[in-house]
């Protein structure tokens, strides 16, 4: 009895050896079921762009039937990922530099898929309406120069708003991201005090603050924390009614973020894009453009190794461009502006 | 007669064949088992080494006392982080310790056998729910009313000592002591407990019989008897306070300052690591985390090895019971 049961115990942990090695045995890009053989596509990147890639994902394999796969393990991962050639696509908040690009062994094309608004959101208890900043206010807020949110610069700029002697909380992000990429390039864009002691990046050193894990965190910090001010992705702010405040941009007109003011700046980016498709879309001319407002960028291989495969995912990328848009305004992205989408088309027609 | 005989030793044989076969199986099994633990911790280990080359050649020990952290300069140093990890886990401990101490004593030795059970079961609860959930309850239940009637009071009141300078924002280097503690209670709870339940009875029926009272009982046989286990009990709660990333980043505030105000932000180790990895995308920004890596588990050796020392200063020459 004894001896036997040595033995199946011997048995049992031998199968869970076998087992995990089994497990990590590499799995195929293709499934088969039953007779037919699904096109799946793989990409990874941006968290940004997770809720919008899974409701085109779901909407394109409803129409096709092929299936697009996206983990949003965040944008450094989805651009190395794709540098070791593991997916298909790389999505990310922020366009690969022409000296980043040295780096790659393969060639590929990249190009806007969709774009996003930050909005600078805070907590006053007593102030319901958006508040006015202009770029020097904002940058000071967020180097801490501005300590008080009844500041006489704050004032000034919102006349008849009663702002409270409260001490101002910045939260910023915590984790490595694009939503900061884009709000610190703002920040660097119109002020040269951030951009020496600051500058940007996914992550920065933060003058003053707090951090918050994801939107969510920041989110959740300012909504219990009165006097506090941070940044986070315009459906963010939507969803959990955080009020946010007008920028002015740089026709000096106050602004709140928005599906139509975002547009807007991807508008009045196309001369800038035609020079170079990475390039920085803060603070854009235009009346009626937001000032901060970024791109998610899609990385798409110009030689690639499954030819049927990289045909399919040229289909989908086709149909984000044109019927895609639609859906995004639903979930508070900003659709590109027709000019924008073409320039992105054309930029996909490189890939065979 | 013989040729019983000669059956029954073949008999004997074919068993102790089968012992021999199986015996040698599971040896080899559970040798195999034991040397892929110590052969995964050697290959950690040497994986951190490697990929931390970069930042340990460009930094040198600078590193481990430099403030800075600035992932767009490229300069950084972990003297924060080490910092914010060393006092956050010292100071759950020390919360966490006589909680979990006597509430194990009171399970054990104190409690009414039918409360036993109940009370064992809510504190061991504490231990199956995920730390996200801890983080959540963490920053959107604790750290509010920490602030208001905890932070504003202490920082009012006592603001001139460094300890509870001021401003109180709530998310701070105290609820990632308060919230690690929680955390950590029910490990040094459970443990304690079984070690406690396994001292044997003699023991305790020697001290009575010596006219002890029950405190004397518990103080000098019970808890001296455990004492080794006990002290086990707190490593593990120690290691799960310096490891715990998700419920700390939601509510230390995450800020790189060499703090020493309870009320002031913070940041760990593990949060630095799983907060900035998966944007890092530069060589030196991702050497310089696993460097931070590399000197957790560094830390987290030396005060396992800290610990043995401990013991065996403890058990030496008293013969272990």
């Amino acid at each position: 009895m004894r001896q036997r049961s040595m033995s199946i115990v011997a048995g049992v942990l031998v199968a869970t050896a076998l087992a995990i090695v089994a497990g990590c045995a590499p799995k195929k890009g293709t499934t088969t079921t039953g007779s037919e053989t699904k096109v799946q596509i793989t990409g990874a990147g941006s968290t940004f762009v997770n809720p919008i890639m899974s409701r085109w994902s779901s909407e394109y394999e409803k129409l096709t039937g092929v299936q697009v796969n996206y983990q949003s393990i965040g944008s450094g991962g989805g651009i190395q990922q794709f540098k070791e050639g593991t997916i298909d696509f790389g999505a990310t908040d922020v366009a690969v530099t022409a000296e980043e690009q040295k780096d790659f062994t393969r060639q590929f094309v990249q190009f806007p898929v969709v774009a996003g608004t930050v909005a600078v959101v805070y907590n006053l208890p007593g102030v319901t309406q958006n508040l006015q900043l202009s770029p020097e206010v904002l940058a000071d807020i967020f180097l801490g120069k501005i300590k008080k949110w009844n500041d006489r610069r704050l004032a000034e700029l919102n006349p008849g708003v009663n702002l409270p002697d409260q001490d101002i909380v910045v939260v910023h992000r915590s984790d490595g991201s694009g939503t900061t990429y884009i709000f610190t390039d703002y920040l660097s864009t119109v002020s040269t005090e951030w951009q020496q002691r600051v500058g940007r990046g996914k992550s920065v050193s933060w003058p003053v603050g707090v951090g918050g894990k994801g939107n969510e965190g920041v989110t959740g910090q300012v909504k219990q924390l009165p006097g506090a001010v941070g940044y986070v992705e315009l459906n963010y702010a939507v969803q959990n009614n955080l009020t946010f405040a007008a920028i002015r941009n740089a026709a000096g007109k106050f602004v709140l973020p928005g599906k139509s003011t975002g547009e807007e700046a991807t508008r009045m980016a196309v001369e800038k894009l035609k020079q170079d498709i990475g390039s920085s879309v803060v603070n854009m001319p235009g009346e009626n453009s937001y000032p901060i407002t970024g791109f998610v960028y899609v990385l798409v291989d110009k030689q690639p190794k499954d030819a049927a495969k990289s045909a399919e995912m040229k289909k989908f990328f086709e149909w984000v461009l044109r019927d895609g848009q639609k859906m995004a305004v639903e979930l508070d992205y900003v659709p590109l502006a027709e000019e924008v989408a073409q320039m992105s088309l054309q930029k996909l027609a490189e890939v065979p | 007669m013989e040729a019983q005989a000669s059956a029954d030793s073949k008999a004997t044989d074919h068993a102790r064949g089968a012992t021999f076969w199986s015996d040698r199986l599971f040896k080899a099994v559970v040798v195999a088992c034991a040397s892929v633990m110590g052969l995964l911790l050697l290959l950690f280990a040497y994986e951190l080494w490697q990929s931390s080359q970069l930042s340990i050649r460009t930094f040198g020990w600078r590193f481990w006392v430099s403030r800075d952290w600035d992932p767009v300069r490229e300069r950084f140093g972990a003297l924060p982080f080490i910092w914010g990890t060393l006092l956050s886990s010292i100071a759950a401990l020390m919360i966490a310790v006589p909680l979990s101490l006597g509430t194990a004593i009171f399970i054990a030795e104190v409690a009414p056998r039918w409360l036993r059970q109940p009370v064992s079961f809510v504190v061991e609860l504490l231990a199956a729910i995920p730390s996200v959930v801890y983080g959540l309850w963490g920053m959107f239940v604790m750290v509010p009313w920490l602030r208001e009637n905890v932070q504003k009071p202490l920082a009012q009141r006592f603001g001139f000592i460094p300890l509870f300078e001021g401003p109180a924002v709530g998310v701070s280097m105290m609820a990632a002591i308060l919230i690690l503690s929680v955390m950590i209670i029910p490990y040094i709870t459970a443990v304690s407990r079984e070690v406690i339940l396994a001292v044997p009875r003699t023991q305790r029926e020697a001290s009575y019989g010596l006219g002890a009272t029950k405190w004397e009982t518990i103080r000098y046989v019970v808890l001296r008897y455990a004492r080794v286990g006990i002290l086990g009990a707190i490593i593990l709660g120690y290691g799960r306070a310096v490891g715990e990333t998700m419920a700390v980043t939601m509510v230390i505030g995450n800020r790189p300052d060499l703090t020493t105000s309870l009320l002031q932000p913070g940041y760990t180790m593990a949060s630095v690591i799983a907060n900035e990895f998966t944007e890092a995308t530069s060589p030196l920004y991702l050497s310089a985390l696993t460097e931070i890596g590399l000197l957790l588990f560094a830390i987290t050796l030396l005060i396992n090895a800290l610990a043995r020392f401990l013991v065996w200063r403890v058990t030496k020459g008293e013969g272990r019971y």
